[in-house]
């Protein structure tokens, strides 16, 4: 089945806490037998709120960490089982942008060296060539060649965002993973950036993962929604399917606490009991089952599957396969 | 007209950097009647927080100077109180809580000494007594297990618990005005929608007047019935919740409103404002949104607007050339 860019099968990874003598070893279960597949050219976002373990997903991914078990297939390729070397030249197929504009930049180096570093690591063009890709990319992501010359101490949040997409640009990848890219910026910087982003996937036929804990973000820039929950994914679907028909819980439950920019409609809400729980001992049976407004006697026991309940629209929830 | 709580008349508060001043807010007037929820929003360096510090008075740590206007609650300027007099104002009368629930506590004292302490700064009362109004408070805040709670470390509280904590001590005085500053952003939506509605009640029960400082725009919607909008250290719109939204009059305002995605709308493109905020120490002349705004005119780029009620409308305030035509540069 190549027509995957990427398929994950069932990725593990565990952190261990509580290291030292004597002490009894704990897992931290930050991501929990999660599966999915992302198509090329698509936007595939993965949601939830902290502590879900989406950003060590896109680290996983990325290869910055390695997975107890499971298969990240890039292009057929199971990518998890590479060591660093054989991982290299694959880097430049698979680019990051991350959250934070300010400590993603040395703040010693100038915009064009941090631009044209990628290149010089991925290609092996003249210093010419480079500054000339440079001066290409700047004007691609909306900065002129001057603010080459600049060090990123110079540049506001939005712009420093712009670099780094066009750093994560310089090599032609054919995916980026974007771990909240717009969080750290304000809303009018937010939406300059993602509009950038979309310009950007149409020129270059990007495929996009990206990662985010803000819903309405999530839905301008997605073609499917994957919503994270203690490690798992317990839905995915296409983006309308999604905030059409809600499905599991905590999907309806995540939804409706957003609020509204408009004074007159408010959201019937899903209340939500008590507090997310220790991702060192996750509850027995369903994850979700203790804050969830329907719990039953099998949520308790049995880990639900995630099931397909329509067509590209998977479920984790027992009342999902009985309905 | 119901009981005026507070009245910020002309506020200009001033930072010094190196040898030259800069000047963080300017001209700011508002005032905040009895009962009411008012939102404060704006992007990050409007002069959002300084506003609230300056109310607060606790710029006195920073290079940050009130050089003009006056600060009247319940009719008393606190600009000419002593330090002694305004501690007595602060956290009984007036009380703040802030962005980061878990760096305002502190880390190596259980919540139940902190809370203790902060109830008997301001009631005299014995030990046993501040502590039962702790436990009270935090019952009333939702706590489930309020004798675990209070004896805990700020550490072994999540984010939502702590800021439920800080609310808790807040509000153990019954102040009557609380400045909220970005309460809510540090943390996850679901805790944020928690907090909102424990943040309603609390004005509902007490009538507290709250003025709730944000960026987020849909927290705005769900909580206020009236709204300032900042931008560069100015009020730039002023109107009730509904005006504001549904016909709001500042091009920045209207800006914003259009930028901030809606779920359920479908679009692929948003509008946004192009460039950014400028910088306070190489501000524009004229109007600060000038710069940034589709419809200024060289009038814009030269005089500086003042803040003006909108024709034909009571309570909408605007600092803009566009939509108030008869004001004279």
């Amino acid at each position: 089945m190549d027509e995957n860019l990427m398929s994950v099968q069932d990725l593990v990874k565990t952190f261990e806490v509580n290291k030292g003598f004597l002490a009894q070893k704990k897992y931290v279960h930050a991501v929990n037998h999660v599966s999915f597949d992302i198509k090329p050219g698509e936007t595939f976002s993965l949601v939830g709120e902290s502590g879900c373990g989406k950003s060590t997903t896109a680290r996983l991914l990325n290869h910055l960490i390695r997975p107890d078990s499971g298969k990240i297939l890039f292009e057929g390729k199971d990518i998890a089982a590479l060591k660093e070397d054989e991982m290299r030249p694959l880097r430049s197929d698979i680019q990051m942008i991350f959250q934070d504009p300010y400590g993603s930049l040395d703040p010693r180096m100038k915009i064009q060296d941090l631009i044209a570093e990628p290149l010089l690591i991925h290609t092996n063009l003249s210093a010419g060539e480079r500054l000339k890709k440079v001066q290409e990319l700047l004007g691609l992501v909306g900065l002129s060649p001057e603010h080459g010359e600049r060090y990123p101490h110079e540049f506001s949040g939005g712009q420093r965002q712009r670099v780094g997409i066009a750093r994560a640009l310089s090599v032609n990848p054919k995916m980026i993973i974007a771990d909240e890219p717009v969080s750290a910026l304000d809303v009018s910087i937010q939406a300059q950036v993602l509009n950038l982003m979309q310009d950007l996937q149409e020129k270059f036929h990007l495929t996009y993962l990206f990662i985010s804990h803000d819903l309405s973000v999530v839905e301008m820039i997605s073609d499917r929604i994957g919503v994270m929950y203690l490690g798992t994914i317990v839905e995915t679907a296409p983006k309308k399917e999604i905030f059409a028909h809600p499905l599991h819980p905590y999907t309806k439950a995540l939804l409706s606490a957003v609020p509204i920019a408009d004074p007159e409609q408010h959201n019937e809400r899903v209340a939500l009991k008590g507090e997310l729980p220790s991702p060192v001992n996750p509850p027995s049976g369903c994850l979700f089952h203790t804050r969830c407004p329907y719990c039953t006697k099998r949520c308790r026991e049995e880990r639900p599957q995630l099931t397909e309940v329509s067509p590209g629209h998977f479920c984790r929830c027992h009342l999902m396969e009985s309905a | 007209m119901s009981e005026t709580i507070l009245e910020v008349k002309n506020l200009r508060t001033e930072f010094k950097r190196e040898k030259s001043y800069v000047t963080a807010i300017h001209d700011v007037s508002f005032s905040l009647n009895k009962g009411e929820i008012v939102g404060l929003v704006g992007e990050s360096g409007c002069g959002k927080s300084v506003t609230s510090m300056s109310i607060m008075r606790l710029l006195g740590d920073t290079s940050g100077k009130i050089t003009n206007g006056e600060i009247r609650f319940k009719g008393r300027n606190l600009l000419d109180l002593s330090e002694r007099e305004m501690q007595t104002i602060r956290g009984s009368r007036i009380s703040m809580i802030f962005q980061d629930p878990m760096s305002s506590l502190n880390p190596p004292i259980r919540i139940e000494k902190q809370m203790i302490e902060a109830v008997r700064i301001h009631e005299n009362c014995s030990k046993e007594q501040a502590r039962k109004i702790a436990a009270d408070m935090l019952h009333e805040v939702g706590i489930p297990d309020v004798e675990n709670t209070l004896r805990s470390y700020p550490h072994q509280l999540s984010g939502g618990m702590c800021q439920r904590v800080m609310i808790a001590m807040a509000m153990a005085c019954k102040p009557e005005l609380l400045i909220a500053d970005e309460p809510t952003t540090a943390l996850d939506v679901t805790i944020q929608a928690q907090i909102m509605d424990l943040m309603k009640k609390i004005q509902k029960e007490n009538g507290t007047t709250i003025l709730l400082i944000t960026h987020d725009l849909g927290v705005v919607a769900q909580m206020c019935s009236r709204v300032l909008v900042m931008y560069a250290g100015r009020i730039v719109e002023q109107a009730d919740v509904h005006e504001l939204f549904y016909n709001p009059k500042h091009p920045y305002t209207k800006g914003l409103i259009a930028c901030v995605p809606k779920i359920g709308s479908d679009v692929r493109r948003l509008p946004s404002i192009p460039g950014s905020v400028p910088d306070l120490s190489v501000m524009p002349k004229g109007c600060k949104f000038a710069p940034r705004c589709q419809y200024a005119s060289d009038r814009c780029l030269k005089g500086e607007p003042d803040l003006v009620l909108v024709d034909g409308r009571e309570n909408h305030w605007i600092r803009c050339y566009l939509e108030s035509k008869d004001q004279t540069m």
